[in-house]
């Protein structure tokens, strides 16, 4: 018989610390649906993607019924769309077509509308780009995410400065429902290809043809298990962090194995991260203020930011057979409760965010700024963040929202999982045009010599 | 496949009996009951063998919850598994 506290703590975690899966999510690659015309791929890439994703969301609540444990998102990502758009045609088709497929196998998102420009544009990338404010705004549940970066390539500042433009145009397309195209819009230094959460999520070209991630979630249960140990030393909460990160982690192996096995496909890999929601409980911000901050963005943040990642990971990595995707802390501001508050309160600025985005998972994540927020100043916001990433060989993201029309200390509101947050102060004072305009491409960092 | 039925509340007279009449019905058989009070809360937990059951588990686990629901106490219908893998390497 399993002992009967083990039984207590995981019922406790699911019931009082918002202990779940945060998704499952389907990787199908779409490189057999190109062809010379479009409306023929539309229809492979709908029909293939509501052939193999067709028990996706019943599968997910099975699962969920039969364990016990909340299942949050069952999701897709597809090949980075610019691919296929390389064959010509009109990008915003595949959108539609990608809307389609989402509406009738009931995944809440499709991720992939992306493309990959590091190094450079090739035939269909720069269409794709310059269609996805009118993709997102035409669409419901359709991701979108551009690779602007890499450690091994350096960073593409053409496609810095395109999507600086492209991120405003996409808040101006979507100003009627408080800018929300932008938050279904993410930049990326070092994208991954086998991450299951959104709005980043894509299915890399190095991946099989059908695949299944598994991200967990648990902000909640860590911040629950380090309140035990009030008086501890950073080295037993780190302890009691990879304990906690394991158990979250086991449960996520668990579902990702017997999902693969129910849908039969592939098992890839799972996220181990830390993603909070604006529940009350189930905050990023809350964990570190539990490790001893007075409130999360003062200074000692990137320190308790940095263990707590390394943690999560340490402890997860033993947990599963496959570890990949993101795994780390994210700290999207409207998506946590104690981030809202620590930016409504102001001791959370974007220039701490942007420091603690050097130790953790992701990046700039969820930022509202204010609607004035020029271009050349949204693709300085990227480069930096991108810079951040290739020069420490880890993925960086950023995710800002432009409120049209309003100024900082307002709040904008998305609902459910995307939250709700204060719009948060950019320097404007001074224009790095100059800068941004030159555009050519940063090289990449030297590996070694490392100071 | 064997399933971990927990009832977790006040501790009242018959929540054991009415928790195996439901298991009866549905012909769970109940391998183990380990029962005990826990910060003042009442704590049954039972294995159950559902192989046999004369039901989907779906139905056994709404029985179960709406039982729980009648009496005010949560019960919850769960997969051994993730109990294992959870706690045992």
């Amino acid at each position: 018989m399993i002992n009967l506290n083990d039984i207590m703590e995981t019922i406790n975690m699911i019931s009082e610390e918002n202990l779940d899966i945060r998704t499952i999510t389907m990787g199908i690659s779409l490189l057999d649906c190109a062809g010379p015309d479009i409306k023929s791929s539309c229809e492979r890439v709908y029909d293939k993607i509501t052939r193999k994703a067709e028990h996706l969301v019943k599968t997910g609540e099975d699962i969920e019924r039969e364990y016990g444990i909340p299942i949050i998102n069952k999701r897709i990502s597809v090949t980075p769309i610019a691919l296929l758009a390389a064959a010509g045609g009109d990008p915003l088709l595949y959108a539609k077509a990608l809307q389609r497929a989402a509406d009738s196998t009931g995944v809440n998102f499709i991720g992939g509308y992306s493309a990959l420009v590091h190094k450079g544009f090739s035939a269909g990338d720069e269409a794709l780009i310059r269609s996805i404010p009118e993709a997102l705004a035409i669409t419901e549940n359709i991701c979108s995410s551009v690779n602007i970066g890499s450690t091994k390539s350096g960073i593409n500042m053409d496609a810095v400065k395109l999507m600086g433009e492209t991120v405003r145009q996409t808040a101006e397309r979507t100003a009627d429902r408080d800018c929300i195209g932008c938050a279904k819009l993410v930049v990326f230094c070092n994208a991954v290809e086998d991450n299951p959460f959104m709005a980043g999520a894509f299915h890399g070209i190095g991946e099989p043809d059908c695949v299944v991630h598994v991200g967990v979630s648990g902000p909640g249960v860590v911040q629950a298990a380090l309140k035990k140990c009030p008086d501890g030393d950073l080295g037993r909460l780190a302890e009691i962090i990879k304990r906690t990160a394991f158990k979250i982690t086991r449960m996520g192996q668990l579902v990702g194995t017997e999902a693969s096995k129910r849908l039969g496909v592939q098992f890839g890999i799972v996220d181990l991260s830390l993603a909070p929601t604006p529940a009350v409980g189930d905050s990023v911000a809350h964990i570190l203020e539990e490790m001893g901050l007075e409130t999360c963005g003062i200074h000692g943040t990137t320190a308790a930011l940095a263990l707590l990642n390394d943690a999560v990971k340490k402890g997860g990595v033993m947990a599963s057979s496959s570890v990949g995707g993101l795994s780390g802390a994210f700290i999207p501001v409207t998506e946590d409760a104690g981030m809202i508050d620590a930016a409504r309160s102001g001791d959370l600025l974007l220039e701490k965010l942007e420091a603690m985005t050097a130790v953790c998972s992701v990046g700039l994540d969820m930022i509202a700024v204010p609607g004035e927020t020029p271009a050349e100043v949204i693709s300085a916001i990227i480069a930096d963040e991108a810079a951040i990433g290739m020069v420490n060989t880890k993925t960086t993201a950023v995710r800002v929202i432009p409120a049209i029309g309003k100024k900082a200390g307002e709040e904008l509101q998305f609902g459910g999982l995307l939250g709700s947050g204060p719009i948060m102060k950019v320097n404007l004072t001074k224009s790095p045009k100059r800068f941004i305009d030159r555009a050519g491409r940063i090289p990449a960092p030297l590996q070694s010599l490392k100071n | 496949m064997k399933t971990v039925v927990s009832v977790i509340g006040m501790d009242a007279v018959g929540i054991i009996s009415e928790v195996s009449a439901v298991c009866a019905e549905c012909n769970a058989n109940i391998v183990d009951i380990t029962q005990s009070v826990l910060q003042d809360m009442f704590v049954m937990v039972m294995l159950t063998e559902i192989e046999e059951l004369n039901c989907s588990f779906s139905e056994f686990s709404d029985k179960m919850k709406a039982l729980g629901k009648d009496r005010g106490l949560d019960i919850r219908v769960m997969h051994e598994d993730i109990f294992n893998s959870m706690h045992r390497i």
